[in-house]
Order: C-alpha cells, then sequence, then structure tokens
C-alpha cells in the first residue's frame, strides 16, 4: 500500500505558520522526514486561514519539489489553486479530491487529462456520504464513467469510499470494507482505492492502534493507497507486514526497511 | 478476425551487470559481456526486452579433475596439466563465452595451495584467453576467504566474477569486488527470502555493489529437484519484474557440477543397461537441466561438457530469435 504522507497540512500550527511567513524550513523538514519514513506521496494541503490558496499552493508545491523527489499530492477543494499548483508540478501529480457531482467532475477530469494527473474520486454527492456499500459503489461507478469519458486512464483513478470515526459512524466499517472489495470488480482494469486513514479514529483515545488495525484489514478487502501519517513507525511496519503477508512483497528478514527505502 | 495475443506489462526489469574490462577500461579482456536487462520472463521478445543473450561458462579446474568420469575427462585430456591451455581450449574449440576456474587446488585437503599459487595460475589463464572470468575458491569457507581477496587484487580492473558470498559469510567476497572492482555471485541455498536477504546485507556494505551482483540461487540437476530451484527462480523474476530491486539480479547457475554428481550422468551401461549410452545421457542430462534452467530465466550456465555446452547454445540461438 502506498502512503500518501498527510503532515504538509496549513491544519498543522508549523506548515500554517510557514505558509503565512513563507519559510520553507518546516516543510522541508517533513518532507524529507516522510520521504525517509517510506511516503509514496506527499499531500500538499494550505490549509484553512489562507487568503490566497492559489499563491499558496505555488509556493507550497515549489518548496517540496525542491526537498524531495516525491509525486505530490494536491489537496484542496479551490480547484483554481489546484490547476496552479499542477501548472509547475515537475512529476505528474495527483488532484485530491472530486466528488460525484458533475459539474466537479468536469473540471477536475479535464485538469487530470491536461496534466495527466492521478485523481482521487470521493464516493459522495451533493447528498452526503452514503450509509451503505451499494450507493457508495455506485457513486463511484459514476466516477469511473467520467474519468473514462474523459480518456484518463482508470488506474489513474482513486476511489476513496469516505471513512467516518469509529466512534460515531461505527456501522460505516463494514460498509466501507464491502465497498473496497467490490470497486475492484467495477471495471478492467479496475480503479485504485485510497482513504483518508486518519478519519477512522477521529476523536478516539487509542488513534494509533485503531489507525493500524483499520489499515491493514482494508488492506485485505483491496486497499491500495492512503493518506496517513508516514512518521508513525508501526503503522508503516503493520503495512509492511501486511504487504508479506498478502504474498505482495517477497519475504525477507529486512522486509520492514526494504518497504521504507523503496521509494528512495 | 485476427487474434490479439494478450501481453502482460510489467514495471521494471532485471538490472544489466558487465563482465570483464578492455585495456581502455583498467582491465586485459578482449571485451566485455553483458547479462541480465530483461524486462519480459525468459525469451517472451513479445512482451518486453530480453537485450543479452543468456550466456555459457565453462569450468575448468587448477588440479586435473581425477573425480570426473573418463568420458568427460577425455574432452579434455591434451590440457589438464595446464590450465591456460584448457581455458584456451574452451573458447577456441568449444566456444565458452566465458571461463570459470575452480581453484580446486586450494582444498586444504587437497594441496592446500597458497594464494600466491592461485594468483600464478589466474595470470596464467588471464593471458592464455581474451573472456571475461569467473572464480570460484574450493569450496572450503575458511580457506577461501584467504585466497579470494588475493586474487582480486591481483587482478584488479579486470572485473572478474568473483564466488561466492553467502549469508553467514559474505564479507570478505563483497569486500574484495568493492576494493577491487569486480562482481560478485550472491548465492543462497534454493531460498529466496536468503536470496533476497543477502543482497540487502551486501548492500549495506556498499550501495553501488548492487548493480554488480549475480544471483546463484543454488540449481538442483534433472530429476533432483529441478522443480524446486525453478519455481523459486520464477517467483524472483516475477519479483524483479514487479518492481523488487532486491531480487532484480542476473542469475547464474553451476550446472556442470550439479549434473556431474548424480549417478544418472556417470553410471556405465554396463552397470545399467536399461539406462542406455552413458555418453549420451550425461549429455542429455546436462543440456537438459541447462535448458529448463534457461527458461527460469538463467543467464549464466556453467558447463563442463562440450557437447552439451554445443546443444545449449544452439538452444540460445533459437530462442532468442525476435518472436514479437
Amino acid at each position: 500500500m502506498i502512503i500518501i504522507g498527510e503532515r504538509i497540512n496549513g491544519m498543522f500550527r508549523d506548515i500554517a505558520n510557514a505558509i503565512r511567513e513563507r519559510d520553507p524550513r518546516a516543510v522541508i523538514e517533513w518532507a524529507k522526514k516522510q520521504e525517509a519514513m517510506g511516503a509514496g506521496y506527499l499531500d500538499l494541503n494550505v490549509g484553512p486561514a489562507v487568503a490566497d490558496r492559489v499563491s499558496a499552493m505555488k509556493w507550497l508545491v515549489e518548496v517540496t519539489q525542491e526537498a524531495s523527489k516525491l509525486p505530490l499530492c494536491l489537496d484542496s477543494t479551490d480547484y483554481d489553486a489546484i490547476e496552479a499548483g499542477l501548472e509547475i508540478c515537475k512529476r505528474p501529480a495527483m488532484i485530491n479530491s472530486v466528488p460525484a457531482i458533475q459539474e466537479k467532475m468536469d473540471r477536475v477530469f479535464t485538469l487530470a487529462s491536461k496534466y495527466n494527473a492521478e485523481v482521487i474520486g470521493l464516493a459522495m454527492n451533493e447528498e452526503g456520504i452514503p450509509k451503505d456499500a451499494e450507493s457508495r459503489v455506485a457513486l463511484a461507478m459514476e466516477l469511473v464513467a467520467n474519468c473514462d469519458a474523459y480518456g484518463v486512464p482508470i488506474d489513474n483513478l482513486y476511489i476513496d469510499p469516505l471513512v467516518l470515526p469509529c466512534n460515531v459512524g461505527q456501522d460505516h466499517g463494514p460498509e466501507v470494507f464491502e465497498t473496497l472489495r467490490q470497486i475492484k470488480m467495477l471495471s478492467d482494469p479496475p480503479p485504485k482505492t485510497t482513504v483518508g486513514l486518519s478519519n477512522i479514529s477521529q476523536g478516539t483515545k487509542n488513534r494509533e492502534l485503531i489507525n493500524r488495525v483499520f489499515a491493514v484489514m482494508a488492506m485485505a478487502c483491496g486497499l491500495d493507497s492512503a493518506i496517513a501519517d508516514a512518521c508513525d513507525e508501526e503503522l508503516v511496519a503493520s503495512i509492511a507486514t501486511a504487504r508479506v503477508v498478502l504474498n505482495m512483497d517477497i519475504y525477507c528478514d529486512s522486509y520492514v526497511d526494504v518497504f521504507k527505502s523503496q521509494n528512495q | 478476425m485476427a487474434v490479439e495475443l494478450f501481453k502482460e506489462k510489467y514495471r521494471s526489469q532485471v538490472r544489466e551487470v558487465v563482465l570483464g574490462a578492455t585495456k581502455e577500461e583498467g582491465g586485459t579482456r578482449s571485451h566485455t559481456l553483458k547479462v541480465g536487462g530483461e524486462s519480459a520472463l525468459p525469451f517472451l521478445h513479445f512482451e518486453g526486452k530480453i537485450p543479452n543473450r543468456p550466456l555459457v561458462a565453462m569450468e575448468i579446474w587448477d588440479i586435473v579433475p581425477e573425480e570426473w568420469p573418463a568420458g568427460l575427462k577425455s574432452f579434455f585430456e591434451d590440457v589438464y596439466n595446464d590450465p591456460g591451455a584448457w581455458a584456451k581450449k574452451c573458447v577456441e574449440e568449444y566456444g565458452a563465452d566465458l571461463i570459470a576456474v575452480r581453484f580446486k587446488s586450494a582444498d586444504p585437503d587437497i594441496k592446500d595451495a597458497s594464494a600466491e599459487e592461485c594468483i600464478a595460475t589466474l595470470k596464467k589463464v588471464l593471458e592464455a584467453v581474451g573472456v571475461p572470468l569467473i572464480i570460484y575458491g574450493c569450496g572450503k569457507a575458511e580457506k577461501d576467504n584467504t585466497i579470494i581477496g588475493p586474487l582480486a587484487e591481483a587482478a584488479e580492473g579486470e572485473n572478474l566474477l568473483l564466488g561466492v558470498a553467502e549469508q553467514d559469510n559474505f564479507k570478505s567476497v563483497a569486500s574484495a569486488a568493492m576494493a577491487y572492482k569486480h562482481c560478485l555471485i550472491a548465492q543462497s541455498p534454493i531460498d529466496i527470502n536468503i536470496a533476497k536477504q543477502l543482497n540487502i546485507l551486501i548492500a549495506e556494505m556498499s550501495t553501488p555493489l548492487l548493480d554488480r551482483i549475480v544471483i546463484d540461487p543454488t540449481v538442483a540437476s534433472l530429476g533432483y529437484g529441478i522443480e524446486y530451484s525453478y519455481s523459486i527462480m520464477e517467483r524472483a523474476r516475477f519479483g524483479a519484474l514487479q518492481g523488487d530491486r532486491m531480487l532484480a539480479m542476473p542469475t547464474i547457475a553451476n550446472v556442470g557440477h550439479e549434473v556431474w554428481s548424480k549417478k544418472e550422468s556417470f553410471i556405465s551401461e554396463e552397470e545399467q543397461p536399461g539406462w542406455g549410452c552413458q555418453e549420451e545421457r550425461s549429455i542429455g542430462w546436462e543440456a537438459a537441466t541447462a535448458g529448463a534452467l534457461l527458461q527460469a530465466g538463467m543467464d549464466i550456465l556453467v558447463m563442463r561438457n562440450p557437447k552439451a555446452v554445443g546443444l545449449v547454445k544452439k538452444l540460445i540461438d533459437d530462442m532468442m530469435q525476435d518472436n514479437s
């Protein structure tokens, strides 16, 4: 499973300060740290408090791609900010994200086609997040159909079935796993899958344990990637172990180190 | 309507390793050889690139190989006492792509030859032939650790293929390869997990060595569990093509050594009338073993019988015909 490192996000105070002061140090530090820990992508989110999202996103892209060779995942609801970032990305990037709402899909898949970008598609629409797997899968199919219509390769699409915290939306857990399984049957080749991993543990006391358990259970259902804390060593070790148990990587005694170094 | 063949797409490829060095490159070889570089399963030219043909090395010893059966020895009777002449005959008469020198004389139970004596032999072979060389010790790790380093030093710049690094004894060979710029054989006991781990251990000593490792996965001969060797190799090659960098090395097998220690190769027709002519049988046994390993992706075959070598080189010619 690919880890999309979540840490360069204006929700964190050090990154918010960095963006405000245009001081690259914290961004560089987290880019390097997440890369060293085994992240495969770096998520960039300018956060809620920024007035000019376009220039903030451009700055984050510039600073991050100086510090790391990893592909970037541009995370914003402001598609102008995403487009500004895509224009200056040196490597094909990922767009995070688009719901199954027609005018948004029109904009995002056009961008994806133009910039050869990957896309995270959310299994939700104007009515919000569905309760059951069937409705999630139906929205996933809309995303697949639009992706195909805009000529974006289906395996450049990552569907996020949307995870709710296990203390408030406990009944969503099994629905998410079922959605992950069914997404792999939607097309050939099938779309990829992703989740915002830390959502599962929002507001709970034992967040890291819940994240790790959820990650390996979801991998067994077909999860390909997750926006997650790449610096949680136990999480990375759990993912590396699940890859061995699922016969995705060939075992050797140093398999955790090999997993961490594979993107470097 | 034409049937469209389904083609598998792989995202990675086997590393390419260069053996030998010419004068311009700091050695004395007449040419260099490349192995590996495949981006598809063996000989599936239509699915990817098979840029380098598999190579056949012929094995020579630095002592008279008394234990070899008469039928095999007869090919080399005139040259046994001269490793240089033996190597030359293998290259010029039998078409060996490389020469593998086995320093049997170093065995403490045979002659316990010193590093200096081994170096003198190596120099003779280097002078006699222009092809790149593979060197093996006597097979006893403790003694081999005392000769491989000096041999590597004496042939600095020749880019030899040094044998063999094993999981519990890899440092001397890896250090010699690192210090004197040679390639090395990483040998594991028919165990893919150890094959991978050994490459990691070598890479921890020196990352650039990753591009100079040739994996010896250890093979069995036909009838002695070759299917097990085959499946290990197949799994490693799938891993390499799918992006496992720690298994993406070309491979080498001691085919002659395995085959000629099995009774099917050496027992006479008088002893086993039902088995037919010993000479034909042994050639077939060695060639068929080599052929099966080629299909599993073997890049270098170390062989003994010149007639089997001829058959295998013909097979490689045929399999390297473009089928894309």
